[in-house]
């Protein structure tokens, strides 16, 4: 009854680090979402210099683990402004997630026929127009795919921001696993957690894909 | 600022080295070991029998579906529990191993189906055996299509290992808490860090394309579905 | 009576790389005339039209269209190109767009036209090029013959003063070309300015008022149609005509 009692709780608790996983989630995602197509954008089409900053930024980022980005920005954020861990931790995945989001858009960007371009300026579309209405709409679509991986990949990694303290499942876990003594609950429990999240995410992200899906 | 930084590198080299070691230690050692885990699970995958099928698509899904800290910490410090106590490095390598075995499942399986059921038809037309096909005619082109996944995995898997860190493992990222802590100095020892890890990334990213251009053979090429 | 050009080229050239595409050409096309290219592949046809609209900027050279020289520096070229409608080879229609989306967006965002009112012109081009009734459908669902159309009432959309065609028909199946060069005659007939690069000698000799002999960046020889084809200059003007009449046939079904 006593260890019924305990389970509930724990489980209750941890349920509540699920909202904070999705909010770090959202947040990293969203950001790399904005940042990443702005990358993508500025490496296909940019000037030779925007174009090698983009590509120089996305190279680096993602030959450095997440764990020790978000430790950097962290402890950089810190120094400039007061945010939150929960803040900081979701800005310093956004900026992760956002390099490898723009290889997602940068690949889809590419495989779309260089004929839209052309047929686009042929209708007196500028470039920003015709990258705005003609080729990012299509890019997106395509990117549907890969990006449902990255997507995953960042819910995964949410995991990392305990290191900075935000109080999302795993942290939680970890802090029941030494009240109750019960390691191997805690952390199966937060496993089950974790993989009903990706479950659901990747179940939506099909359905999207199937939705949206352009024939070419 | 640039002179305390080298002052800095000059008297943390031993330990930085130490934790490269590590790191690198830990990557072949996760990668053999999702090769021996991943391979064969592939294969179950693709030609196994229902209930092997089942089990092993549990394992993918199980690794591939939770974070791999989540997984480092249920198997460090949740199966003493069940009585299974293990070292720190052992608990790294494992978790590690079994967490890339079932990605590398998932790239390996996608080459196997690639190589095409033409292939199998030809094999066990001249009378071999399903096993023979599959070691001297299916096999050595799934490795082939599979080599730029496998390549990206094995560059990815640098790092990977970081995280081990947290069950206070001594590779690179502790060694770097270790003296972050010791000389309060946070940012300078987080960004060498991360200087060391993009040289370790950039090294093992040639190497690896070296290999690659060595290996490609003309007309195996996997395409890659866009929908 | 002097009947103004509509497009005028002054010893254009272009090259790609160490390669002389264009090598100095003149062309004047007047207004209601339909002037078409013919010429061996790879003889800087296509890129001769991607200059007239500056997809392609010139090496040298000059173009006016109408009174306005496009060539000249700090030039608006995304507003020329709105005056002048291509059509493509390879159709180019927007994937993502429905075809009545495909013709409304030039006049939506980029004629800045209010949504409806783009809707309204949309139909009627639709109408036009006989697909009204495929408006909600996207290129995906529609013929090569239908695509082609719709491409062309996308760039009729803008009322532009000249229409280029780079092979409308090349990558058609010959049951589809008919439709499309239909609408091309309608078009003609109604007074279009139109520059027409193409293999089929049909229209050609039907519809055109003069025919361009291009060959290796140069043109080789241009007239009056009637003469172009009865009469030719140049015996390779006559070899190159005949072969492709041969390989093009002559009226075939559905064609004018």
């Amino acid at each position: 009854m006593e260890f019924l009692k305990d389970l509930i709780f724990l489980i209750n608790y941890l349920l509540q680090g699920t909202g904070v996983t999705l909010g770090v989630t959202l947040i990293a995602l969203s950001m790399g979402f904005l940042f990443g197509t702005l990358l993508a954008v500025m490496r296909v089409y940019g000037s030779k210099p925007v174009a090698r900053f983009a590509a120089v930024y996305s190279t680096l980022i993602r030959a450095v683990p997440v764990v020790v980005l978000i430790f950097i920005l962290f402890f950089v954020i810190a120094k400039i402004v007061d945010l939150s861990p929960f803040l900081s931790g979701a800005l310093a995945l956004g900026f992760a997630s956002a390099a490898y989001q723009s290889e997602v858009f940068r690949g889809a960007i590419l495989s779309i026929p260089a004929g839209q371009m052309l047929a686009a300026r042929a209708i007196g579309m500028s470039r920003l127009k015709a990258i705005r209405y003609i080729i990012l709409p299509q890019a997106i679509r395509l990117a549907i795919p890969p990006w449902s991986n990255e997507a995953a990949i960042v819910l995964k990694d949410s995991s990392l921001v305990f290191v900075i303290g935000v109080p999302e499942i795993l942290r939680r876990a970890q802090y029941v696993s030494a009240r109750t003594l019960e390691p191997f609950i805690a952390f199966g429990a937060a496993a089950a957690i974790y993989f009903a999240l990706t479950f659901l995410a990747n179940r939506s992200l099909d359905f999207f894909e199937r939705r949206y899906r352009i024939l070419m | 600022m640039l002179d305390s930084l080298s002052l800095f590198l000059q008297r943390t080299t031993p330990e930085l080295i130490q934790g490269t070691r590590i790191t690198l230690q830990l990557t072949m050692i996760a990668l053999g070991l999702g090769v021996l885990f991943g391979l064969p699970a592939a294969l179950v995958r693709v030609y196994g029998g229902k209930y092997a099928r089942r089990l092993v698509i549990g394992y993918i899904e199980l690794f591939r579906g939770t974070p791999l800290l989540v997984q480092l910490f249920l198997i460090y410090y949740g199966l003493p529990d069940l009585g299974l106590t293990l070292s720190r490095l052992f608990a790294a390598s494992i978790t590690l191993g079994l967490n890339s075995g079932a990605y590398q499942a998932e790239y390996f399986r996608g080459a196997i189906q690639a190589v095409g059921s033409g292939q199998m038809l030809a094999a066990r037309a001249v009378g071999m055996s399903r096993l023979q096909a599959i070691r001297y005619i299916i096999l050595p082109q799934a490795l082939l299509l599979a080599l730029p996944a496998w390549s990206n995995e094995a560059v990815s898997m640098i790092k990977y290992t970081a995280v081990v860190f947290l069950i206070a493992v001594p590779d690179l990222m502790g060694q770097a808490k270790i003296l972050a802590g010791r000389y309060f100095n946070p940012i300078e020892v987080y960004l060498t860090v991360a200087l060391i890890y993009i040289l370790l990334v950039f090294v093992a990213t040639q190497i690896l394309g070296a290999i690659e251009r060595k290996m490609r053979t003309p007309g195996l090429v996997l395409e890659i579905e866009r929908h | 009576m002097m009947v103004r050009a509509i497009i005028r080229v002054e010893d254009l050239r272009k090259s790609y790389q160490e390669l002389e595409i264009i090598k100095g050409i003149s062309l004047t096309v007047r207004e209601q005339e339909v002037v078409v290219i013919i010429g061996p592949s790879g003889t800087g046809k296509s890129t001769l039209l991607r200059c007239i609209n500056l997809l392609t900027r010139p090496d040298s050279g000059r173009i006016w269209l109408k009174e306005q020289e496009i060539t000249a520096p700090y030039t608006d070229e995304d507003k020329v190109r709105q005056r002048i409608g291509m059509v493509f080879q390879d159709f180019n229609l927007f994937n993502h767009l429905t075809a009545l989306q495909n013709v409304t967006i030039g006049l939506n965002k980029v004629l800045r036209m209010d949504i409806r009112e783009a809707r309204q012109k949309g139909l009627w081009e639709l109408e036009r090029v006989d697909l009204a009734d495929k408006a909600a459908s996207y290129p995906a669902q529609l013929s090569g013959g239908q695509k082609q159309r719709v491409a062309i009432a996308r760039a009729l959309a803008l009322n532009p003063d000249v229409m280029l065609f780079d092979e409308p028909t090349s990558a058609l199946d010959p049951e589809l070309i008919g439709e499309v060069l239909g609408v091309m005659q309608k078009l003609a007939r109604e007074g279009m300015t139109m520059l027409v690069v193409t293999h089929e000698m049909g229209f050609a000799r039907e519809v055109s008022d003069r025919i361009v002999f291009m060959e290796n960046g140069v043109i080789l020889e241009e007239g009056p149609s009637r003469q172009m084809f009865y009469a030719p200059k140049f015996p390779r003007t006559r070899e190159f005509l005949g072969k492709i009449s041969e390989l093009y046939g002559e009226n075939r079904p559905g064609e004018i």
